[in-house]
Formats: structure tokens, sequence, C-alpha cells
């Protein structure tokens, strides 16, 4: 039994609507309570950079309503009538159904529904979301297998040599998913590599989707999200896969990530030198031009930075100010409930951040539980809280910085900022030391 | 006759209550007829969009009460709107000039092992923790679908919990799906504060003067102190203790009947306190009557009549300025309900023209009774009869309206929805503070955004230009409201 949950860092499986959203003309039907839609949109979207809407998000999103009625007497009618209504209303590619708690505790047969419509040849899918099954990231994979499962022909299609399926940042959860997917499609190309983003602006829709078979191999750019998929892939078609565990921020780890996806992919290994020195003389170029005010500011700097952040960034952002600006870590907390089968190579990298340098990590979803933690912990100089807004309240308490990069972020607005890359690190290494000058001002 | 009734837990739901519906297409005037006798039925719609939850409306009213704490009792998904009250509780923080900190909010998490064998458990753990981690004088606990189809005994354990804690420990029922009407969960809340909360008044303090709000700025202190009164600003923003003597005040006001309709009836029927039924202080004439019912119940009729004369006096230059630049502009209205009313009042008295207006739900009936505080009757008479619609934010509906009836301006109230008339280019905004329209320099608020807001309207007509609504040219082709069944 997990425990109770202040200052959530993510929400339920139901996230996954949100997912879709992030899909080129498709289209989410909820069917949940009058509720839940909104609740999410505006926790993952709205109150996490204020992302917006989108194509058919925000008050667009079809969606059943449970009542009374649906709930005693079940709810399989009014779920047919909405996608009736749906697939004449809404100008789409792809419909997904995901379930909420309600259909899923009474025990609506939604897939045979929607199994109907798709007979018809609708291209209608079908994902069971209920909010108490799992969390966001859960939710996120079960929508991956559930698009992979019932929209894919299991066919092979004829590899295109250079074509690769990126899985990494979770739409909308990950306030910055856009932009980051865009960087790593942008670093790809840089390797000569067709990056299938399948998520956000110019990623293809459906069409991308259904190219999913013709990669010659899936890349999971994430410590465990996006692996199921990578297996089922593995499995259905035959496509290899390589799960690279560290969203690639700065220097030393966008040199690594090339290094390996290039050695991977079998590019020639002098292009992929190529590339990778060319981005990486602009990269120092700006890195030597922080020098002065880093080694000469005489006002504090941060101590020791501490992540509270999902798996993705506390790893990702532990791993770019240890090796890039030279930090050290203090106290790491993961909020994305992270499955037991992924927690040990989590350790193992936290413990291998640098040759010198290692960390511990706790693994909790609740704020109380980091604010308390944080309170019991020693800090020598004024910390780094490297997290969500819900943070702000402990770093003042402990006299610190904090940076909101982890939903819900209600103190930024987020257009295409990307982390990624050798820029993402300019960025990264940009807004946190304005967040400390902005501090004295 | 009781109609406040607080021995039971649970609120009734509006459709029972108020006789509420979320379907009609017609005119205002036909709306006000069919409600007289409570003969107006709901209309279901085969195809639907997300609406809202009664959980959501019934957090909003207790997430700001600075020293008690919410346990949402549900899984995760449902403390969505967690962050988003905790910016409005650090933004409404930051104005006052008050310490900023969190909201006190928890989720107790029920997940599939829950769901088989209860939430029982799980909740007592969630209570005590909010008891040890925000030392609150009053626990309240929401409950959600979940909860309500797995069938926890929240009031009992509420109860034990109480006893336990030595603190009020009080249950919300606010389910999702019992209600289609999402101001329920307003109820919810206010029925929790009155059964448990509200203490019998020792003394009375007959200057003071309950104001049921959300969040608005502080445009009370300044009026009511020149009649001698001043505002109490209920229910987010408070203590507890400040929510324990509601009944000391003279008399209660609201900035909107959809919202307070409840709280105000109770508080008279249970505790004295006097309800001023009137319509809602928007636009001059619904200004003037509110203001004199208040004289009225709190005996300042004398200082109210110098009040609106000074003031009537004061705006009408500017007003009349207003009003020439207006003329001939169509506004299209969208809200909830009585603030809906409240926003056509507001056209009307600037004479634009009213292309139509929605509102997110309709209630027949307030829990008054009155007619007296019937704000759609009181639009009709005074401004005329305008082409009106009852639509429970459905975007698709609002789309096709607004493309037909193509207004110079969309004013709406909720979010996700400024949207349908951007993308169409129609200069659109929301008015998030509720307080802006309010009285007679209210109106003059409103003149004047609505004047910014056409003068530039290049962002919206880039976001037409460049940008697609998510609706089959079928449908834009149909009659709007052809979803909507017939009345049941």
């Amino acid at each position: 039994m997990s425990g109770v949950i202040e200052q959530p860092r993510h929400l339920c499986m139901l996230s996954a609507k949100q997912s879709v959203v992030a899909i080129e003309r498709a289209v989410p039907i909820v069917h949940a309570g009058p509720g839940c839609s909104g609740k999410l949109w505006s926790g993952l979207s709205f109150c996490n950079g204020f992302q917006g809407s989108g194509y058919a998000g925000g008050g667009a999103v079809p969606s059943t309503n449970t009542g009374e009625k649906e709930v005693v007497f079940g709810g399989e009618e009014r779920l047919r009538s909405v996608i009736e209504g749906a697939l004449k209303v809404m100008d789409a590619d792809l419909f997904v159904v995901l379930t909420g708690c309600t259909s899923d505790i009474v025990g609506d047969d939604t897939g045979q529904v929607v199994r109907e419509f798709r007979e018809q040849g609708m291209p209608i899918v079908y994902a069971e979301t209920g909010g108490f099954k799992g969390s966001s990231f859960v939710g996120h994979e079960a929508l991956l297998e559930a698009v992979i499962a019932q929209l894919l022909d299991l066919a092979a299609q004829e590899r295109v040599s250079n074509l690769v399926n990126v899985f990494a940042s979770v739409p909308y959860l990950d306030p910055f998913w856009s932009g980051n997917l865009e960087a790593l499609r942008e670093l790809l190309a840089g390797l000569g590599l067709e990056a299938n983003i399948l998520f956000g602006p110019g990623s293809g829709g459906i069409e991308a989707w259904r190219k999913i078979p013709a990669a010659s191999f899936n890349l999971v750019v994430s410590p465990w999200v996006g692996l199921k998929a990578a297996r089922i892939l593995e499995e259905r078609y035959g496509t290899p896969f390589l799960h690279y565990p560290v969203l690639p921020i700065g220097g030393t780890e966008t040199s690594r990530f090339l290094a390996t996806v290039g050695a991977f992919a079998g590019v020639d290994r002098g292009k992929t030198a190529a590339f990778i020195r060319k981005e990486e003389k602009r990269f120092y170029y700006y890195l030597e031009r922080s020098a002065d005010f880093i080694l000469e500011f005489r006002y504090d700097l941060p101590g020791r930075f501490v992540t509270v952040c999902d798996s993705l960034y506390a790893l990702a952002v532990s791993r770019f100010l240890v090796n890039d600006l030279g930090l050290l870590p203090g106290r790491q907390f993961i909020t994305d409930q992270t499955p037991t089968e992924h927690r040990e190579s989590l350790r193992a990298e936290f413990a291998a951040l640098s040759p010198s340098v290692s960390a511990q990590v706790t693994f909790t979803p609740d704020g109380g539980e980091v604010q308390r933690e944080l309170r019991a912990t020693k800090h020598h100089q004024p910390p780094l809280i490297i997290g969500s807004t819900w943070d702000k309240d402990i770093a003042a308490e402990l006299k610190g910085y904090q940076v909101s990069l982890s939903l819900p972020v209600t103190d930024r607005l987020v257009l295409d900022r990307s982390y990624v890359g050798y820029r993402g690190g300019l960025r990264l290494a940009e807004d946190f030391y304005t967040a400390i000058l902005g501090s004295y001002q | 006759m009781a109609t406040i009734n607080l021995t039971t837990a649970d609120v009734p739901i509006r459709e029972n209550r108020l006789g509420s519906v979320t379907g009609y297409e017609g005119s205002a005037g036909e709306l006000t007829r069919r409600s007289r006798d409570c003969s107006l039925r709901e209309r279901e719609r085969s195809f639907t969009q997300c609406a809202t939850c009664a959980s959501v409306t019934a957090i909003c009213q207790v997430a700001m009460i600075q020293d008690a704490a919410v346990v949402n009792h549900a899984p995760l998904g449902c403390a969505g709107d967690f962050a988003n009250f905790n910016f409005i509780n650090r933004a409404g923080q930051a104005r006052r000039g008050w310490r900023l900190a969190n909201a006190h909010l928890l989720n107790s998490n029920l997940d599939e092992h829950d769901i088989v064998f209860g939430g029982a458990e799980r909740l007592k753990v969630a209570v005590r923790e909010a008891m040890t981690r925000f030392a609150p004088k009053a626990i309240f606990v929401t409950t959600s679908c979940a909860s309500g189809i797995i069938g926890d005994d929240v009031p009992a354990i509420c109860r034990e919990l109480e006893e336990e804690l030595g603190v009020t420990v009080v249950s919300i029922s606010c389910e999702g799906f019992r209600s289609q009407i999402w101001a329920t969960g307003f109820d919810a809340a206010y029925h929790a504060i009155l059964r448990r909360v509200v203490k019998p008044a020792v003394t009375k303090r007959p200057d003071l003067i309950n104001v049921i709000n959300f969040w608005g700025d502080d445009i009370f202190t300044a009026l009511f102190g020149r009649l001698g009164l001043t505002p109490n600003y209920v229910v987010p923003f408070t203590t507890v203790a400040q929510l324990e003597r509601l009944s000391e005040a003279a008399a209660t006001v609201q900035i909107c009947s959809t919202l307070g309709t409840y709280l105000a009836a109770g508080l008279e029927e249970h505790f004295g306190v006097a309800e001023v039924k009137a319509p809602s202080p928007y636009g001059i004439s619904g200004t003037d009557a509110w203001l004199r019912e208040l004289g009225r119940v709190t005996g300042k009729e004398a200082e109210v009549e110098a009040l609106i004369a000074e003031e009537h006096g004061r705006i009408s230059a500017e007003l009349a300025e207003l009003r020439a630049r207006l003329k001939g502009i169509r506004g299209f209205v969208a809200a909830g309900a009585v603030h809906g009313h409240s926003l056509v009042a507001i056209l009307g008295e600037l004479g634009m023209e009213v292309a139509g207006a929605t509102v997110w739900h309709h209630d027949q009936r307030f829990d008054h009774n009155d007619p007296q505080g019937d704000s759609l009757q009181h639009v009709v008479s005074e401004y005329g009869d305008v082409p009106f619609s009852v639509c429970n934010k459905q975007s698709f509906e609002m789309v096709n309206l607004l493309n037909r009836l193509r207004p110079d301006i969309f004013i709406v109230r909720h979010n996700g929805m400024a949207v349908c008339g951007a993308k169409l280019g129609i200069p659109t905004f929301l008015m998030g503070d509720e307080h802006f329209g309010i009285g007679y320099e209210g109106l003059l608020n409103y003149g004047r955004k609505i004047l910014d807001s056409i003068t530039n309207p290049a962002f919206v007509q880039n976001l037409a230009r460049h940008t697609r609504l998510p609706y089959t040219e079928w449908w834009l082709a149909q009659q709007p409201f052809s979803f909507l069944g017939e009345e049941a």
C-alpha cells in the first residue's frame, strides 16, 4: 500500500489523455466522471508551465461525464453515443478512448464498444487508465502500448535504415517535452538519423505512428518510461532498441549520448566525431564565458544541489551539474513512483555520477516526506533545490535557492524551451544562475 | 418552510433541490417564465465534452481557509487541481501582504487494493497525517467518484477521527458522478461549514456583512466604509475562527447567488443572519437595488441613498462617453449562471447589443425562494429579452454559436473556453476577478476593458490565421444545439 501524497508531482493513469493531445490531430475520448479531464488538464498543462489547450485538449475533450445512471446501470451505451458524436463533430485522424475510475470500477466492457467502431474502419483505440491503477507515467506507457497493439499492423514493413523511433519526455507531464523532443530530433539529425518523435509540433501525427515498424531501431532516452514499448516493438517487429537512461543535458552527457547512439546505429565514427567537435566548440565557448561569474561571484553560490524530480530529470540534471558545472549533490529525491525493478539501476547511476561523485537517492512521491528529510539534513551552505513550485516554501525555510523544472510549474511560462543537448545545457545554466542572481536584486 | 436541512451528511444535489438544468436553447425571457413554476426539464446531450465536477468546486471553497486542511479521499488524479488552488492561495496571500505558504492539501492516494478492500484505513492514515503535518484547526475530507462507488463511510470515519484528534473533522460529499451541476460542490462545502463549523452567535456585530465571494480584489472595504459597514469575505482566505463567527454578522451578501445561495440561506435559516435578496450588484439598476436592500436590512437607508446619488453623479460623464464609443458593438457572454446574467446587465447598461448569452447551468429557483432575487428576470425587465442558452461548457456548441454570430467581443468566465473565441479571431477576454465588474466603478471597468480588447485584436487575429479549431466542417454547418435531446 503506497502512502498519502502531499504536493503531488504527477497524477493518475488517465493523464494519458494529455499524451493523446500531444499527437497531432488526435482526440482523446474520456470515459469518466465530468471533472476528470478538466482536473488533469489543470494539473498537467495549465499549472505546468501554462502549456495551453492544444488542438483538442482543454475544454474540447469529448467525455462521457459519467453520472449516477451510468454508475448504477453501466456506461457502455453512453460511451457508444459519445463516440458516435465525436466521430462526426471532431476533426481528427485518431481517436483514443481512455477510461477513468468510474467505468473501470463498474466494469464497462470498453474494449468491446471500441472494437465495434474499429471494425467499421474507424481509427479508434482504447486503454484502461482508471486513476486508481497507477501513475501518470504508467498511463503514458499504457497509451503507447494501446496504439501499438491496436493501430499498427502486425506485418513487418521494409526498414528505413536511418529511421529511429524516440521515446523520451512524457508530453505535458514534462513541461519542456515538446522542446526536448525537437532538440533530440535535431541532435540525431546531426548524426544523419531521422528521429520519429511521435509527439508534438511537426511530429507527423498518425502517419508517424504507422511508420513505427519501419524504424531500424528504437531509442529510449529515460530511466524507465518507454522501455516497455521498446520491448513490445522488439517482440512484434524484431526491432532492436538502445536504452540510454540519461536525458542528455550539456557538453559531457550530450557527447557521450551522440557517441553511444552513433555506434549503435552504425554511423561513421568520423562523422559522429566531427559533429560532436563542432557542437562542443560552441558549447565550451559559452561555458567559458560563465567562468568569471561562477569563480568570482562574491555572494553565495549554492553549496549542494537537491533534486525533487521524476527520475528523468533527477538523473539528467544531476549528471549535468556534476559533470559540466562541477557542483556537488546533496539529497536526491525521485518522485515518479519508479517501479521496483528499475530502482537498482537508478541507484547505480547515482552512485557513479562521475568518477569522484556519487549521491544517495530517496524514492518518494510525497512532498511532505521530502520536506521532513530536508529539514533533518544539515545544510552548510544554501542548497539549490531543483523541483517544482511546491518547493518554494522549503527553499525559503532553508534559505536556499529554487528552480521549478518539474510538475507543477506555476511560476514560469514554458513555450519551446528545451534543456536537451548542448544548447539545453546552456539554457539550464542560465536558468539556475538567473534564479540565484534574481534573489540578490 | 425549512429549506436547508443540516441533519444529513450529504447536501441534496441541485438537480433535485433547485430544479437545475444544463441544456436549454431559447431566450432569457422564456427561460424565466418556464422557471417560475419549476416546469423546465433537463435536455440531455447525446454527445458531450468534458465539464467540471463538484469535487473541484468543493475544494475551491475550503482549500484557502488559512488554518484548515483538506484531505482529498481519492486516487491521485483527483488532486489535479491542487496546484491551481495553491497558485490562487499564494497569489491571494501576496495581495494581502501575508507570508506566502502552500495550501494544506493532502491526497489519500486510493489504489487498486483499496478499491477492492475499501479505503477506510487509508483515509484514517491521511487524516492523522494532515493533523501531524499542518496542525489545522479543522480538517475537511472531500470524497471522490472512487470512494463513493466503493462505499467508504466517510462521515463515520470523520466522526471517529474527530474524537481521536480533538479538532473538527468533517466530510464533504462531492463525488463527481452524483451531479452534472458542478455548483453542487459549493453547496457541499457550505453544508459542511454550516453543519460543523459555524457556531450560534454570542454577540451580534451590526456593522459586519458576510460577503460570499471567491477571491476577488477588496473593493467592499471602501464601499461599505461609506455606509458604516465592514465586509467579512468568505470562504476563501478566512480562518476557522472567522467561520465559526459567521453568525455574528448583520447580513450576508453575495457577489453571485449561483455561488452563495446555499450558505446565505443556511445562515439566515439556522443562525438568524439576514440574507440580502436582490439581483447581483452589476450594472446601475442592479447595484442600486442591491444596495437599497442592504440598506433596508441594516437600517442604513439614508446612507445608501446618499451613496447612490453621489456615485451616479460621479460616473455619469465617463459612462456617457463609454456608451457613445460602445454603441452598436455586439457582445457575447458565457459564464456560470448568475454571473452570466450580471455580464448581460453590464452590456445592456453600456448600451451594447447582446448577440447572445450562455450560462453553464440554470437554477430554476434559489434556496431563499424569493422572486426578488431573480437575477435573470431583473435583466430581462431592465434591458429586454436576449437570445439565451444553457450549456455546461460544451465547447463544440460554443464554437458553432460564435462562428455563426461573429460578435465583436466574447466575454467568458471559465478556464479553457477563451480559446473558442480567440481561434475564431473574436476579441476575447476572461475576467478572473469577479469583483472587477461590481458596482458603479465595475461598470466603467468593463467598458474600458471591452474598448481595450477591441482596439487591438492582433493576438486573436494571429491565432485565427494560423491555428485550426478541432471541429469538422459538417459540424459547423449544423444547428448549434442539434445534439440536445428533448425535455425529459
